[in-house]
């Protein structure tokens, strides 16, 4: 490695210029933007973690009705909140792979329908209690009933028998899911102390931080948890969470260093956030995609001629630009990215034809009665933009399209998953298998696309089971190509995660996992005076 | 009886028999909204199971009028019931948001109310002349900027660029009181700004009405200095109408700073009303309803009854 880049990494490690002007400073030295992001976030490690301080986060999406149940966990401030007292059997890394946690061991048997997790020796709770294997039972047990309303629900419903010993627990499947370990990372099955069967939202767990005020939708505090197994989080005697809902005031809170690190930046404001002093904007391109969506039973839309003129007809670089901020990537009509493993990168990227677009509209012989599009601000952010740049999009290929605006209260009950053709947003699942068994299996609850094909199933269901890696990445590659040809699925884009944080915060890399560090930030960031 | 007990009386009963229709109101209201708080706390992630589950156990599916009358009687007797989102105790959540709520209102008011009188007697003193309009068109001024451009730029202003007070003012239990006045000082500035000028005008007018009357100009003849007459004679008759304003703004202080207290990350009552609408938990909304109807009915049934005492005519009827 050349001196300057070495010189160059280390300042940018400890925070005394941005990873943008890192990452653009080593381009010069002929590094590129790939390489640059991964010398950083192994530098970022190396550093040495200051211990000690307050470190506070100013968060939106928290609210006065969150609870600590970690099962109703469902906005970013839960999630973040529960990760802090909780802990999971495993963790997903930012690369992808498997971090063991409460679990330290994982094994299979041959055809995947038999998990067995090693737990760790000497685990404590909050309590003074240390975490055992019937705690971990009875954690997964609570949240396969229905009445505890889990999130996580559609995960452990795959789980047909559980069973513990004196330092393992054995899961039994219904079918054979080479990605188990991966569903376990799942943030709302965070071991509690007897499953918290008798206190859900005691706020008692393993992790690196004690509870000490939950006030929600206002903030919540903790304090170092001393007991805790793992040296290498939690460097900062106390951190805070501070809900700060509105835009602008938690920018100013940034600002005015209240708060040493903000989550969901609004990407109308980046390009004057740039321009602050003491700040930097950290953005990671995640699972996460804005969509528009089309129920593949209802006409117009039963027919794939119509669905396909529609996925013809959006300019899907634009979107990115102007809805993005360009902080996104383009879709491709099926709901898997490069940041999820076994990712086909061959499939061809679908572009904005309003020519073919319109050969396929007068293929359905559409009466030309106006196709309705509803919409509202809540879908995603920049929902009725997006939908006003398609309407033009489609108009230029001939297509009627017309925008119904909704209100954004009752917007996931009312018009999401009821009306033919609406915005939606996902937030991406950590491995393949779960988006697709969410959102496109026959069966599922959730399959807002109304899309069948029972080849499509079956595909789905042997790959959960194969683990030869090639043979799964092909069959992942087939059930894209079948959705992204004869899907009801429109996906132009998928968001980045965009932060920011104050360059005092030591520790900070790029995790597409989820938001915040994939809400690990407060615990594995720290404070340099 | 005497006469001022009677009105009195005659006053509450009314407010009362209001507060019971508000009730109404508030509960059927809610209830006609599309959704129901099962649908709306599982949004996206709702199954026809787990609806089904929810609803049960929030006891959605008894008849409308069962609940409506359950609800009241627990109200009367201040039993509020619990959160169906959190599972919290409503009395102590919305308790501690009132709390709030009041404490950044009084502080709002000891500023803004005295001010508002002083700049408006001074205002009717020079009537007409420079500190009359100088006072005019600044009240005025802040009266016309929506309160939250005047609480970003007071924000950007006092906070980011001199760094002067708090950007946020998060307050919470345990802490000390100058602290907390600390805290609210910008929402606090915003609050005046946005309350003065209604005040200060009402006072301004009612005073100059009555210096209209024949018994100013006895005392102007007198010999009286201008501030003592409008002092001591003027502003003692022009009280009615100027309580009725401040009650108002009182009102408003309490009831209507949602956005300020968004602005400002305030843990007041109208981000906690407006979180719980969103899920649909009507328990807490309607909780905060009747709240605010009260202080409503509350403070206008106050400004008759001073409007009352301040009128010798009401005072002593023939």
């Amino acid at each position: 490695m050349s001196v300057e880049l070495n010189h160059l990494l280390k300042t940018a490690a400890k925070g005394l210029i941005s990873r943008r002007e890192f990452v653009g400073r080593a381009g010069a030295l002929g590094v590129s933007a790939a390489m640059a992001g991964a010398l950083l976030t192994t530098a970022a490690k190396a550093e040495e973690p200051k211990k000690g301080g307050i470190l506070r986060a100013g968060m939106s999406g928290g609210e006065s009705t969150n609870s600590l149940d970690p099962a109703l966990a469902a906005s970013e401030v839960p999630f973040t909140v529960n990760l802090l007292w909780g802990d999971t059997l495993v963790d997903v890394s930012e690369n992808g792979e498997i971090v063991p946690r409460i679990a330290e061991e994982i094994s299979s048997n041959a055809d995947a329908t038999e998990w067995k997790f090693k737990i760790r020796q000497g685990v404590k709770f909050h309590n003074g209690a240390t975490v055992t294997p019937e705690d971990v039972v009875a954690t997964l047990k609570r949240h396969t009933d229905e009445k505890s309303q889990s999130g996580a629900l559609g995960i452990v419903k795959g789980i047909a028998e559980m069973s513990s010993d004196a330092d393992s627990v054995t899961l039994k499947l219904v079918a054979g899911n080479a990605d188990l370990p991966f569903l376990m990372a799942d943030y709302h099955l965070i071991i509690q102390p007897n499953g918290g069967i008798d206190a859900p939202d005691a706020g008692i767990g393993a992790g690196p931080y004690k509870v000490v005020a939950n006030e929600p939708g206002v903030r919540h505090t903790f304090e170092k948890f001393a007991d805790h197994w793992d040296t290498t989080l939690g460097h900062a005697d106390q951190v805070e969470i501070l809900v700060i809902n509105d835009n602008t005031a938690r920018m100013a809170a940034l600002q005015a260093g209240q708060v040493h690190m903000i989550n969901k930046i609004d990407p109308k404001i980046i390009g004057l956030l740039k321009g602050a002093p003491g700040m930097s904007v950290e953005s990671v391109a995640g699972r996460g995609h804005y969509v528009f969506i089309m129920h593949c039973d209802k006409a117009p839309f039963d027919n794939n001629d119509m669905r396909m003129a529609l996925k013809l007809a959006i300019n899907r670089q634009e979107m990115v630009d102007k809805i993005l901020g360009g902080l996104g990537s383009v879709g491709n009509d099926f709901p898997i990215n490069a940041a999820y493993p076994m990712f086909d990168d061959s499939i061809p990227q679908r572009e904005y034809d309003p020519v073919k677009a319109k050969e396929y509209y007068d293929k359905t012989g559409h009466d030309g009665s106006p196709i309705v599009l509803q919409v509202a601000n809540g879908a995603f952010p920049g929902a009725i933009e997006a939908a006003q740049l398609f309407q033009q999009s489609a108009n230029a290929a001939g297509i009627p399209l017309e925008i119904k605006r909704e209100p954004d209260d009752g917007y996931w009950s009312n018009v999401w998953n009821v009306a033919p053709f609406c915005a939606s947003y996902w937030g991406g699942r950590p491995v393949q298998d779960q988006m697709y068994s969410t959102a496109y299996l026959s069966t599922a609850d959730w399959n807002d696309t109304k899309f069948r094909d029972a080849g499509f199933d079956a595909t789905l269901i042997a790959a959960r089971a194969e683990l030869d890696g090639g043979k799964r990445k092909a069959m992942y590659s087939e059930l894209a190509n079948t959705l992204r040809d004869t899907g009801g699925l429109i996906l132009p884009m998928f968001n980045d995660f965009v932060a920011a944080k104050r360059d005092e915060v030591g520790g900070w890399f790029a995790d597409p996992n989820g938001e915040m560090m994939n809400g690990r930030a407060l615990a594995k960031c720290w404070l340099n005076a | 009886m005497h006469p001022v007990v009677k009105l009195v009386t005659q006053r509450l009963a009314l407010g009362l028999i209001l507060l019971i229709a508000v009730s109404a109101l508030i509960f059927f209201g809610v209830a006609a909204l599309p959704g129901d708080a099962a649908q709306a706390m599982l949004g996206q992630s709702a199954t026809p199971e787990s609806l089904a589950n929810l609803r049960e156990k929030m006891g959605l599916n008894e008849p409308i009028l069962w609940r409506y009358g359950h609800w009241l009687l627990g109200f009367a007797t201040g039993d509020l019931g619990v959160s169906l989102s959190n599972g919290q105790d409503i009395a102590k959540s919305v308790g501690q948001r009132l709390g709030n709520t009041i404490f950044l209102a009084f502080w709002a008011a000891v500023i803004a109310v005295p001010l508002a009188i002083t700049l408006g007697l001074i205002a009717a003193r020079y009537n007409g002349r420079w500190p009359d309009k100088l006072i005019s068109g600044v009240t005025l001024a802040t009266i016309s900027l929506p309160e939250f451009v005047a609480g970003y730029i007071v924000m950007y202003v006092l906070a980011v660029k001199f760094h002067l007070f708090p950007s946020m003012s998060m307050v919470f239990p345990g802490m000390g009181i100058f602290e907390r006045l600390n805290a609210i000082i910008l929402p606090v500035i915003v609050l005046v700004m946005v309350v003065l000028a209604h005040m200060m005008r009402m006072t301004r007018a009612a005073i100059l009405n009555v210096m209209e009357s024949a018994y100013i100009e006895t005392a102007e003849l007198k010999g009286l200095s201008p501030i003592n007459v409008i002092w001591k004679h003027a502003f003692p008759n022009a009280i009615a109408p100027v309580v009725n304003v401040v009650m108002l703004n009182l009102a408003y202080l309490v009831v209507g700073v949602v956005v300020v207290e968004v602005v400002f990350v305030y843990p007041g009552m109208g981000q906690f009303l407006v979180d719980h609408v969103t899920k649909r938990d009507m328990p807490v909304v309607q909780a905060c309803g009747m709240i605010f109807a009260a202080v409503y009915i509350g403070l206008n049934i106050l400004a008759d009854v001073v409007s009352i005492l301040a009128n010798p005519r009401l005072r002593h009827p023939k």
